[in-house]
């Protein structure tokens, strides 16, 4: 059985917001509405500023279905949490638990009034079962046509993978493979990785003054 | 002609632009091979162990997204919140509704119905105007629709959840959410109104004290004097001062999330507001027992406005020394045709 994952590389986010704009197109949410984000922390900051894209990780035992008053979620056969809008009342309490800030609120209104919550699906859809209704409601089922989420599939830098847990882990280890890292297993190379790692330093100080020239 | 030797010239520039060039880039390019971790330490350089401390303490970036809380990768008080609620406050509330209602059970079974020790006289004083029963039952029915919705936010999943079909289920909790939010704001002016009305009555003093110490007329022979509020009844007026009010409080904040609450107030609001509110409602239960089927004559006090002038020396005997000129008939001032001969029976048959 797949258990569906996301993994952001967080080498390769370059913070393009293509994967919030294709889960938008993809989903068609309601105005406001943004299943997907990208954080930058410590945005500006050269030679610290990361980006990773962000959404709904499907947990494996999710706040949000444990502290839900009406368990409108429901974990799907391939590991997606999904919910149903029917039973949602709005509430905000999956907002609270969610680590990843991933439910969403049409409003935030008097008398705690939110509408209905909306999250990622893993482009997988809702409970409804008339596709149409499904699409209006949950926005896209790529998954049932065999495809993967619109913002992985669309990610510029392939940043964004999605797809079976062990699929995504294995491309990711291949990727580390080759890049390397500084905190790897090859820890007698510790004096090369400081070598460049001050290489480096140099030469993002040219690259500094090169764009200050301009 | 000055055509002729410029193409041989410009050939001359290109080869030279080329020696240089290879030459600047020799190293470079011999660098790059060496070590090919430099593309992780040259295109992303903060991707270290420090980054991912960041992330998991919940340090805020910055985004495009105007969610709230959008600007952290990973909000790190969800967790204690989730386990906070689901594990202490739902489980604890619901023992201490159990076992107040266990108590107050045992104590019935143990002591039965406090009764009249002399038999009604037949005249009755005034205990509660008519404001005064006016703001009790608004206040009480605000606070019954109020716990049972409320209540069944928190645990209605666990029983009426798996009777009903999902249309049905979505829409009854739905109406509790609605009912609870738009009514809540109604019963802080109800609360506001009794502290406001009442407060005079309700300073404690030393018979009080005496009162408490014969634990209401448990201990010992002989019940304890008591002036118009004796100590419990005061108890129970400063417990709705204090967790009535911070019940209020929390529910208003709460109810418009229209202010932009951050979500770590709303989870700390949120764990106020139902600790508060399920140990008033534990406290409650006992209020309404005590108040119809524990003590004989109470209820009609609340329901007429009017008490026998037995259960006011009984029950508040320093308070009767004052009003017992004022005692009337009780077919005087309870002539309606529905209640003619009904004081006396009333609290009997609830």
């Amino acid at each position: 059985m797949a258990r569906m994952k996301f993994l952001c590389d967080s080498e390769r986010c370059i913070e393009c917001e293509g994967c919030v704009t294709a889960c938008k197109n993809a989903n068609e949410t309601e105005w406001g509405i943004q299943r997907r984000r990208v954080v930058t922390l410590d945005d500006g900051e050269i030679g610290k500023e990361v980006s990773i894209s962000v959404a709904c990780m499907h947990c494996s035992d999710a706040p949000c279905m444990s502290v839900c008053p009406t368990d409108c979620f429901y974990p799907t056969e391939d590991g997606l949490i999904l919910h149903n809008k029917d039973a949602c009342i709005g509430c905000g309490y999956c907002l609270y638990a969610c680590p990843f800030g991933a439910p969403q609120f049409p409003k935030q209104g008097s008398f705690g009034a939110r509408g209905k919550m909306d999250k990622c699906t893993f482009c997988a859809g809702g409970p409804e079962a008339d596709p149409q209704v499904d699409q209006q409601k949950y926005g896209a089922n790529r998954l049932r046509e065999g495809k993967l989420p619109l913002c992985a599939e669309m990610c510029s830098t392939k940043a964004l993978l999605a797809g079976d847990a062990a699929d995504v882990a294995d491309i990711f280890r291949e990727r580390v493979v080759y890049r390397g890292h500084r905190n790897s297993a090859w820890g007698s190379l510790e004096q090369g990785a400081q070598e460049t790692e001050l290489a480096a330093a140099r030469q993002a100080d040219l690259a500094y003054d090169a764009t200050r020239g301009v | 002609m000055m055509r002729k030797p410029l193409p041989d010239q410009i050939s001359a520039w290109l080869v030279w632009l080329l020696l240089v060039g290879c030459l600047i880039s020799l190293p470079v390019a011999a660098q790059q091979g060496a070590d090919a971790r430099r593309e992780a330490m040259q295109t992303m350089p903060g991707v270290t162990s420090d980054y991912w401390r960041e992330v998991v303490s919940g340090t805020k970036g910055s985004t495009q997204s105007r969610s709230p809380g959008a600007d952290s990768l990973i909000m790190i008080e969800g967790e204690r919140w989730r386990e906070l609620r689901n594990t202490w406050v739902s489980p604890g509330g619901a023992i201490a509704l159990g076992g107040s209602l266990a108590a107050i059970t045992f104590f019935y079974l143990l002591v039965g119905r406090i009764k009249l020790v002399n038999p009604r006289t037949g005249r009755v004083v005034e205990r509660w105007s008519r404001w005064d029963r006016t703001i009790h039952w608004y206040t009480a029915s605000l606070f019954i629709i109020l716990a049972l919705t409320g209540l069944s936010i928190l645990y209605a999943k666990w029983f009426l959840m798996p009777l009903l079909p999902t249309s049905v289920w979505g829409g009854f909790m739905l109406a509790a959410k609605n009912i609870h939010n738009y009514l809540g704001p109604l019963f802080a002016l109800g609360v506001l109104a009794m502290i406001v009305k009442w407060v005079r009555h309700n300073f404690f003093n030393l018979t009080d004290l005496k009162w408490f110490l014969k634990g209401g007329g448990l201990v010992g022979k002989g019940h304890p004097s008591a002036g118009f509020l004796n100590g419990g009844e005061k108890v129970w007026f400063w417990m709705i001062v204090f967790v009535g009010l911070t019940v209020v409080g929390s529910g208003l904040v709460l109810d418009f999330p229209n202010f932009g609450q951050s979500r770590e107030t709303m989870q700390i609001t949120l764990l106020i507001h139902a600790g508060a509110s399920l140990l008033l409602t534990a406290a409650a239960f006992g209020h309404i027992y005590i108040g119809t089927l524990g003590t004989e004559g109470a209820f009609e006090g609340m329901k007429t406005g009017y008490v026998d002038e037995a259960w006011a020396k009984q029950h508040h005997d320093l308070w009767y020394e004052q009003v017992k000129d004022q005692a009337v008939p009780a077919e005087q001032v309870l002539s309606q045709p529905d209640q003619s001969a009904a004081p006396t029976r009333q609290a009997g048959s609830s």
